[in-house]
């Protein structure tokens, strides 16, 4: 298992990591999310002991890496699998899965179980990029290690594998029963395969819980508009309930206002009623349609809906909150409830 | 800092003092000297400036046409006539001199030949044109590398929107690659700069070849002062070098301008000429004085002596750049260290012989030994050593490196296992490039050689100071033959690196 506590990373005047705690448990795939440049890939080089903190503590398995003296990456036992693949490239696949161990252990298990066994003998230049994730993953996992640290495994990868490999990999990860972070920028990957869900922004980790979570009830704007399509809607906490221009929702039990986050399957388009917005642009998704609409009551939101369902730009249409479940509010700014109606704009 | 690489660093900071140190002591005695250089240096320094600077603009004027013609034109057999427009580098620039020199005038090879009588070749056009023939090539690989680096796109933008082609090509096309045509430019300058057989050769009086005048008159002194002169030149040169830097853009797609049949037929004939001066000028010149002469004056013994020195060289050159280039990995202060080694890179052969002259006159146990010449030669090459080396080795350090000790290898053992294996070739390339520098290499020998040390290079020069031809044919083409390698190896490596930026 791993403990980070108060990581905090700084390169001369600039802060990579702040301030970073989080904990992954036996068996548990922890990821990583945020742009470019949040500090995701820093805090993983951090706990491989490529990357030397400037305060804080890691422990893996029980162990501190990062106290009074520097434990160096080779006495981590992290198994590092690298966006580039970082297979050695003058030895054979099975070499590169074998390089550490025992030569009188044989490293086919690991190739089978990877489904690289046929390629055994094979440089890594002729391998797929597929095939050379598998066989690093392989490499990583031979060398039993306490913990596995995923940077971007994927991004290297063709769109059509990755979704595939995504969950192998995943599978593969659990019943090794290695706890694992993995580091994407795809915040789709993020959420389907993670345990747990962190946010960086800005080298700050700004959530982590499960996905859903994260994606329901962002503890802040930017994870919630950095998860998904996000709309806020003026809101008012009211006897257990919030109250917004298109009714009410119920409440995470909030108080105050605010506004309140809406995901495109929250809002519904009604037939009958009295039309509330005007249709500002719509995309064709093959199952589904995704709808802008300018609110007359100010905002704008996004809602998706059955595919069958067609409004032109500029047609009026009735917006409702369709919510099964709680919404979060995020207090502070003063609800528009009662605020005119501004001049409709033909498209945003 | 870790214990290794502080030990890495210390490496690197000896080395590069070691360097530093003949432009150190030369300085040190120009400060101390009290010659006077009088009217003379004027006219050296005048001669100097106008060599280098109508050789530039030769050579530009040469070479970047000649990049536009074999880049972005349907010229037949654009393959061979690249390489063959290239191929001038593999002659020294002392052998086509002395092939001038031999071949033109009265009583030359020529007029024994035909009866003709050409003019002589020599004084301030004789070394221009020389020099021309044998560093337009500088300009021309630069400018080729910018050219098809650049989307021309942009020319058939520009042509769409009704601009003439050439007036497209000199205000869309120029624009992008005027760094890499100066830095080839600026090639060229240098190389005229630190030359030393082509004004000798050629008897104008340039900075190198009064330095060694005055070396030979026991003048070490004004020598000296005269070296601080040149590398003044020299340092103004990399100055702008650094100035101009590099751009890079997107590669894209390359035009492929139609030269119609009048075109072509007329650039073919402009290419022949310039490689019948370039090359077959040269080659006939020496092919013609072994027919006549057999080569039963050639003492293999002189190869040998020119092959174990030039590969005590590399082998010492090598094994001191890899401190040096891993250091260059590891952070700024060893990428200091190992801009500190570049230094032999601007410092003129022969500068650098009078410097370790001075140095093996205090140092009795030094004057006119092979670890002195050898010394000399790692001075001079390293740059050429730490540039092969460095590459490969970034590359192992990126990745490999880390995965290799996140797997439970230490430092040691991840050198040895993965980064020692990646690097070799580039070590071997390294290693066979210092080596054919080194064989070629005439001023800095000539000065550093212990006495009846004869090398090829140096026997190139007795035999003309001798004004005995003949014997200059074999050695003349073994060179030839040697720095051919050299150059194929450079220009391979060169276009290897390209492939693996794409």
């Amino acid at each position: 298992m791993l403990e980070i506590e108060h990581l905090e990373v700084r390169y001369g005047s600039e802060t990579a990591v702040a301030d970073l705690s989080l904990a992954a448990h036996a068996g548990e795939l922890i990821t990583l999310v945020g742009p470019t440049g949040c500090g995701k890939t820093t805090t993983l080089q951090t706990v491989a002991g490529l990357t030397r903190p400037t305060r804080g503590t890691i422990r893996i398995g029980g162990r501190t890496v990062n106290g009074k003296r520097f434990v160096p990456p080779e006495r981590r036992q992290t198994g590092l699998v690298f966006q580039s693949f970082a297979l050695f490239p003058h030895l054979t696949v099975a070499e590169n899965v074998g390089f550490r161990l025992d030569p009188a252990e044989p490293v086919e298990p690991w190739l089978a179980w990877l489904g690289v066994a046929e390629q055994r003998n094979a440089y890594p230049e002729a391998l797929s990029g597929g095939q050379k994730q598998r066989v690093a993953l392989a490499r990583a996992l031979a060398h039993r290690p306490e913990l596995i640290l995923l940077d971007e495994p994927l991004s290297n990868l063709d769109a059509s594998l990755k979704d595939s490999l995504r969950w192998e990999i995943r599978n593969v990860l659990k019943e090794a029963g290695v706890p694992a972070i993995w580091v994407t920028h795809d915040q789709a990957e993020a959420l389907s395969i993670g345990d747990r869900l962190g946010v960086m922004r800005d080298g700050v980790l700004e959530q982590i819980a499960e996905p859903d979570v994260c994606f329901h009830e962002p503890a802040t704007r930017i994870v919630a508009e950095f998860l998904g399509e996000a709309s806020f809607l003026p809101a008012r906490a009211r006897g257990g309930h919030l109250e917004t221009p298109l009714g009410r929702v119920p409440s995470r039990h909030q108080e105050g206002e605010g506004e309140v986050l809406v995901r495109p399957d929250d809002l519904a388009l009604i037939e009958d009623g009295a039309a509330n917005g005007t249709v500002a642009w719509t995309r064709f998704e093959g199952g589904t349609r995704l709808f802008s609409v300018h609110l007359d009551c100010g905002p704008s939101v996004q809602l998706r809906t059955n595919h069958t369902l067609h409004h032109a730009p500029g047609e009026r249409v009735h917006v409702a909150i369709d919510a099964g479940h709680p919404l979060t509010l995020f207090p502070g700014r003063v609800g528009e409830v009662e605020a005119p109606a501004r001049p409709v704009a033909a498209a945003s | 800092m870790s214990y290794r690489l502080a030990l890495v660093y210390g490496l690197s900071a000896l080395i590069a003092a070691a360097v530093l140190l003949p432009v150190g002591v030369l300085l040190v005695l120009g400060a101390g000297s009290e010659v006077a250089l009088g009217a003379q240096a004027l006219e050296i320094a005048l001669n100097t400036l106008l060599l280098t600077v109508l050789t530039t603009a030769a050579a530009t004027l040469i070479g970047a046409p000649l990049a536009l013609l074999t880049t972005y034109t349907d010229l037949p057999g654009r393959p061979l006539w690249t390489g063959l427009l290239a191929a001038p580098l593999a002659v020294p620039s002392y052998l086509g001199a002395f092939a001038y020199f031999a071949a033109a005038g009265p009583g030359g090879e020529i007029e024994a030949l035909t009866g003709l009588a050409t003019p002589s070749v020599d004084g301030l056009l004789g070394a221009t044109l020389v020099l021309t023939l044998y560093t337009y090539p500088f300009v021309l690989l630069s400018t080729r590398a910018g050219l098809r680096n650049l989307d021309a796109s942009t020319l058939d933008a520009a042509r769409t929107l009704g601009m003439p082609l050439w007036t497209a090509l000199l205000r869309v096309v120029l624009p992008r690659v005027k760094n890499s045509l100066a830095a080839g430019a600026l090639l060229v300058a240098l190389y005229t700069l630190s030359d030393f057989g082509t004004p000798a050769i050629m008897r104008l009086d340039t900075f190198t070849r009064a330095i060694f005048v005055e070396y030979n008159a026991f003048g070490l002194d004004r020598a000296a002062l005269l070296s601080i002169g040149l590398l003044g030149l020299v340092a103004v040169v990399l100055l702008l070098e650094w100035v101009v830097g590099s751009t890079r853009e997107r590669p894209g797609r390359t035009p492929r301008l139609h030269l119609g049949r009048g075109g072509a037929a007329a650039c073919l004939a402009a290419i022949g000429l310039l490689l019948m001066a370039a090359l077959g000028m040269p080659l006939g010149v020496f092919t013609l004085g072994v027919l006549r002469e057999g080569a039963g004056s050639f003492d293999p013994a002189m190869l040998v002596r020119s092959a174990s020195v030039s590969a005590l060289a590399a082998a010492a050159a090598v094994l001191l750049a890899l401190p040096v280039a891993y250091a260059a990995t590891q952070g700024r202060v060893g990428r200091i260290l190992e801009r500190g080694t570049y230094v032999g890179f601007g410092v003129p052969g022969i500068v650098l012989g009078t410097a370790l002259v001075v140095v093996g006159l205090r140092v009795d146990l030094l004057y006119q030994s092979i670890a002195l010449l050898a010394f000399g030669y790692v001075v001079r090459f390293l740059p050429l050593a730490v540039g092969n080396i460095r590459a490969p080795l970034e590359r192992t350090e990126q990745g490999l490196v880390s995965a290799a000790r996140s797997l439970g290898a230490s430092p040691g053992e991840a050198f040895r296992r993965v980064t020692l294996p990646l690097i070799l070739p580039g070590l071997l390339a390294a290693g066979a490039l210092v080596f054919l520098e080194v064989m070629r290499e005439l001023p800095a020998t000539l000065l550093l050689r212990p006495s009846g040390f004869e090398t090829l290079a140096t026997h190139l020069w007795e035999v003309y100071e001798a004004g005995y031809f003949g014997r200059a044919a074999v050695p003349a083409l073994l060179l030839v033959a040697v720095s051919g390698v050299a150059v194929a190896l450079m220009l391979r490596r060169e276009r290897g690196n390209d492939d693996a930026l794409t």
